[in-house]
């Protein structure tokens, strides 16, 4: 290995559309740090690498390697130059062993390959490294710890020695992560290689990175050693000063009866592991309860569970007093809605009409159908009509495909399907994501709309402005637990931030 | 509208493009005319009033053995397993008919057509159950009952039902003429293409104008936003399937009460093989089958008139009809591209 290089990006801006995901960001790399991106969602951690590494073309910016220029443009060269990348989730084949996946990698494969010596390069390899991998089991046979290190030996392995890291510590438990990287630390300590990771977590920054560097919002909020940083600043940085009063027009009145009520509840995500973990949360009427949180701390899975598309592992879920299990019938009598993100694919059928689509809750329901048999479809595309004006709905007209529409209309078409019957809980999720300013605005008047005719509103959403905006109460969620509830007229902007870095 | 003119021109051009390899297929391997085999074909399949009531009469058990996988398919399952369904229906309403044989015909006949309908949509029931509650995968499961339907019937046939007078070819005793179903009249197809016909009406009627009909076709569409409907998603797998699955045993039933007489191994000759490709072809529309149905009806129907005037083998239109499956299946990548411009990336 030929020593830690140093890195310098300058001036990177990167645009997609109108919104410019980067804004001037320069970042100082020294050679052997151990250097921390942080940031909340959005804040352009992942676009600035991913314009180093050649993903992305960045609209502008130039890039110092050891003090000499480099043009990036694809991620091949980035690979040449030793910039290697290390994602949050594993990118090895499960069912190949780690030296197949090893010598996989290489590209450079001739017609037949020598194992023996491939192994015995291998082996030698890992005598020269802190940490090593059993040469031949199935990777799908690692512990997650060691899926992450063998990942991290395989960019080692192809002579890459600037790691970038995304978040590698986000599938690994408290230990395995530790152990990840205090062994990074002790290579960049003795000059083997340079780290830049990105981060949401306070105390990993704290215990083994030398450096931060905080974006916010595309722009460069500050690069500063770690030792001259507590998590105070660290907050305001990532978070800033914020105006925690909503914009939104809300009606003064007090609160009434809980609508939703969770107790103890734990859900399990796709692969088994408890993603929402024993949580309790009582949401009255007339209120917009915000979940505030970094995406993968079981927001997601939270949703699906109330939305009807996940099962529950444990606890208890109550609406109006009653148990809910999510039955249409129950959907029905309660007037539940949902708004989740990505609605085209979440809560649409695309092939089917805008009509049919805005029919999806009442098509069983007169006027479309009288008996809950018979499917009429004038009343349908009668209600479809009426929909598109009253919300604005730019659509060729009610027969038209759903999609076919920009992502601003069908979070409006699907707006109004759930908001038209006034339901008395309303489950959001993201709901302005990838939208328009127009769209943005409008949605979230509809939101508290909602709120002051006296529904109990769930918004979960990773943008923290949208939550200190809309919300009466706020809750963080953690790890699938809720870190923090305060009530959102004395938020204290830093503590939401800390809670959600887990602290 | 240009979707709607898509699922029309895609399989159109499907069956163009089988036809052109089968034609080549005939001019330089087989050596004959492929003018005159299409010619032939034509004549075969539509030329006469004898070759129509052929086409038909094979058209109809194509009818009911291809809504076993279209309605299905609405819901996106894919099963295959037909040939084993009809096979299942056939024998059941043969059991079933010879055990009320003394009744009146119309009570035997309608005994039959429910006990083929109910084993056939158990059957297929059980591959959805399998699919909705256990992680099976429904085409896999459907396909390999088809080798346990057979293999029962066999035993069957060879055993517990077994006529003994039924030397070379092993049968169930037979239902008995007064209780065949008979013919059209004035025709010499059998009443099953008319309870095809109409099983495809219902079919349609049921999907495009009942709440159940809507519902499946969201499920089948995101099943995600079918479960935040609360949509029972598991009740319509299992009613979808079980109402294919008794379409293709009432076309069991078809075949031993108005062409076998009986429950043998004439049942498993493929039609419930061919209704997959029906399906396939009419994009699995209820309505659409009907055409599909007669089309691969008359093709069939014109092996007998390439045999004898062209000397090629019986399995000559079994080839084509191999092509076409291959076209269709490989035409399924069109959809979207086929009548929009480029988009640029």
């Amino acid at each position: 290995m030929s020593g830690a290089p140093s890195i310098e990006l300058i001036g990177f801006t990167k645009r997609f559309g109108a919104m410019a995901a980067l804004d001037d960001v320069s970042v100082k790399v020294k050679a052997g740090a151990f250097h921390a991106l942080l940031g909340e969602n959005g804040a352009g951690k992942s676009t600035l690498v991913k314009c180093a590494m050649g993903y992305y073309a960045a609209d502008e910016g130039q890039i110092l390697l050891n003090n000499q220029q480099v043009v990036i443009d694809h991620p091949r060269q980035a690979h040449e130059l030793g910039l290697g990348m290390v994602y949050q989730h594993f990118t090895l084949v499960p069912n190949m062993t780690v030296l197949e996946n090893f010598v996989l990698s290489r590209g450079d494969l001739p017609a037949v390959i020598d194992w023996a010596s491939e192994r015995k390069v291998l082996n030698d390899f890992f005598s020269t490294t802190p940490f090593a991998v059993p040469v031949d089991l199935p990777v799908g046979d690692l512990a997650a710890g060691q899926k992450q290190k063998a990942e991290i030996l395989r960019q080692l392995y192809l002579k890459r020695n600037l790691l970038i890291l995304d978040e590698p510590t986000s599938v690994l438990t408290p230990d395995e992560a530790d152990e990840v990287l205090s062994t990074l630390k002790k290579m960049t300590e003795q000059k083997l290689v340079t780290i830049v990771t990105i981060t949401h977590k306070f105390r990993e920054v704290n215990a083994f990175c030398d450096t931060v560097t905080v974006l916010r919002r595309g722009k460069l909020v500050g690069t500063q050693p770690t030792s001259e940083l507590d998590n105070d600043t660290m907050a305001e940085m990532m978070v800033g000063r914020r105006e925690t009063r909503a914009v939104v027009e809300r009606e003064q009145h007090a609160v009434g009866k809980a609508v939703l009520k969770l107790d103890g509840l734990s859900v399990a995500d796709n692969v088994g592991q408890l993603a929402v973990e024993d949580l309790s949360l009582e949401i009255r009427a007339g209120e917009i309860v915000g979940v505030a949180g970094v995406s993968g701390n079981g927001q997601r899975e939270l949703v699906e569970t109330l939305a009807g598309q996940r099962h529950k592992q444990s606890g208890e879920i109550r609406v109006h007093g009653a148990p809910y299990t999510a039955t249409r019938a129950e959907m029905i009598r309660h007037k539940i809605a949902c708004l989740p993100e990505e609605p085209l694919r979440n809560a649409c059928v695309a092939d089917m009409s805008v009509a049919e689509n805005m029919a999806l809750r009442s098509f069983d329901q007169p006027p479309s159908s009288p008996d809950g048999i018979r499917l009429k479809r004038s009343p349908m595309r009668d209600m479809a009509r009426k929909l598109i004006e009253a919300y604005k709905v730019k659509t060729p007209g009610p027969d038209a495909a759903i999609k076919g529409l920009s992502g601003g209309n069908v979070q409006r078409a699907v707006l109004a399907r759930e908001l038209s019957s006034e339901g008395d809980l309303v489950i959001v999720a993201n709901p302005c994501f990838g939208l328009d300013f127009a769209a943005v605005a409008e949605i979230r008047a509809r939101l508290v709309q909602a709120r002051n005719r006296g529904a109990a509103v769930l918004l979960v959403s990773e943008d923290l402005d949208e939550i200190l905006q809309l919300s009466d109460r706020i809750v963080v969620m953690f790890d699938g637990k809720l870190a923090l509830e305060t009530p959102s007229a004395t938020a204290d902007v830093g503590a939401i931030g800390r809670a959600m870095a887990g602290h | 509208m240009n979707t709607t003119l898509e699922r029309i021109a895609v399989p159109v051009l499907a069956l163009l493009a089988s036809a052109v390899l089968f034609g080549l297929l005939l001019a330089f391997y087989a050596h004959v005319d492929p003018l005159e085999a299409f010619g032939l074909m034509y004549e075969g399949a539509f030329g006469s009033w004898f070759s129509w009531q052929n086409t038909l009469t094979r058209a109809a058990p194509l009818i009911l053995t291809a809504l076993c996988t279209a309605l299905p398919a609405r819901l996106g399952l894919v099963i295959i397993g037909n040939e084993g369904v009809l096979v299942v229906g056939g024998v059941t309403a043969a059991a079933a008919g010879i055990a009320v044989a003394g009744a009146p015909p119309l009570v035997v006949q309608l005994v039959m057509a429910i006990a083929g309908m109910a084993a056939g949509g158990l059957w297929i029931a059980f591959a959805g159950a399998l699919r909705q509650y256990r992680g099976v995968n429904e085409t896999i499961s459907s396909l390999l009952l088809t080798y346990i339907a057979i293999a029962l019937m066999n035993h069957f046939v060879e055993g517990p039902l077994r006529d003994p007078s039924s030397l070379n070819k092993p049968s169930t005793w037979p239902i008995g003429d007064a209780n065949m179903i008979g013919t059209i009249p004035g025709t010499d197809v059998h009443w099953g293409l008319v309870f095809g016909l109409v099983a495809c009406l219902l079919c349609y009627l049921f999907q495009r104008f009942t709440t159940w009909g809507f519902a499946m076709e969201v499920i089948g569409g995101n099943p995600k936003t079918a479960r935040m409907m609360g949509l029972n998603v598991g009740r319509y797998v299992l009613l979808a399937c079980g109402a294919g699955g008794a379409a293709a045993g009432l076309a069991g039933m078809v075949e031993v009460a108005a062409i076998q007489g009986r429950a043998n191994a004439s049942l498993a000759v493929g039609y419930g093989y061919s209704g997959i490709l029906v399906s396939f072809l009419a994009r699995h529309h209820p309505l659409a089958i009907v055409p599909v149905s007669i089309l691969l009806g008359g093709i069939g129907a014109s092996g007998g008139l390439l045999q004898r005037r062209l000397d090629l083998p019986d399995a000559a239109v079994v080839v084509l009809q191999g092509i076409i499956f291959v076209a269709i299946l490989a035409s399924e990548t069109l959809y979207g591209r086929l009548l929009k411009p480029k988009e640029v990336a």
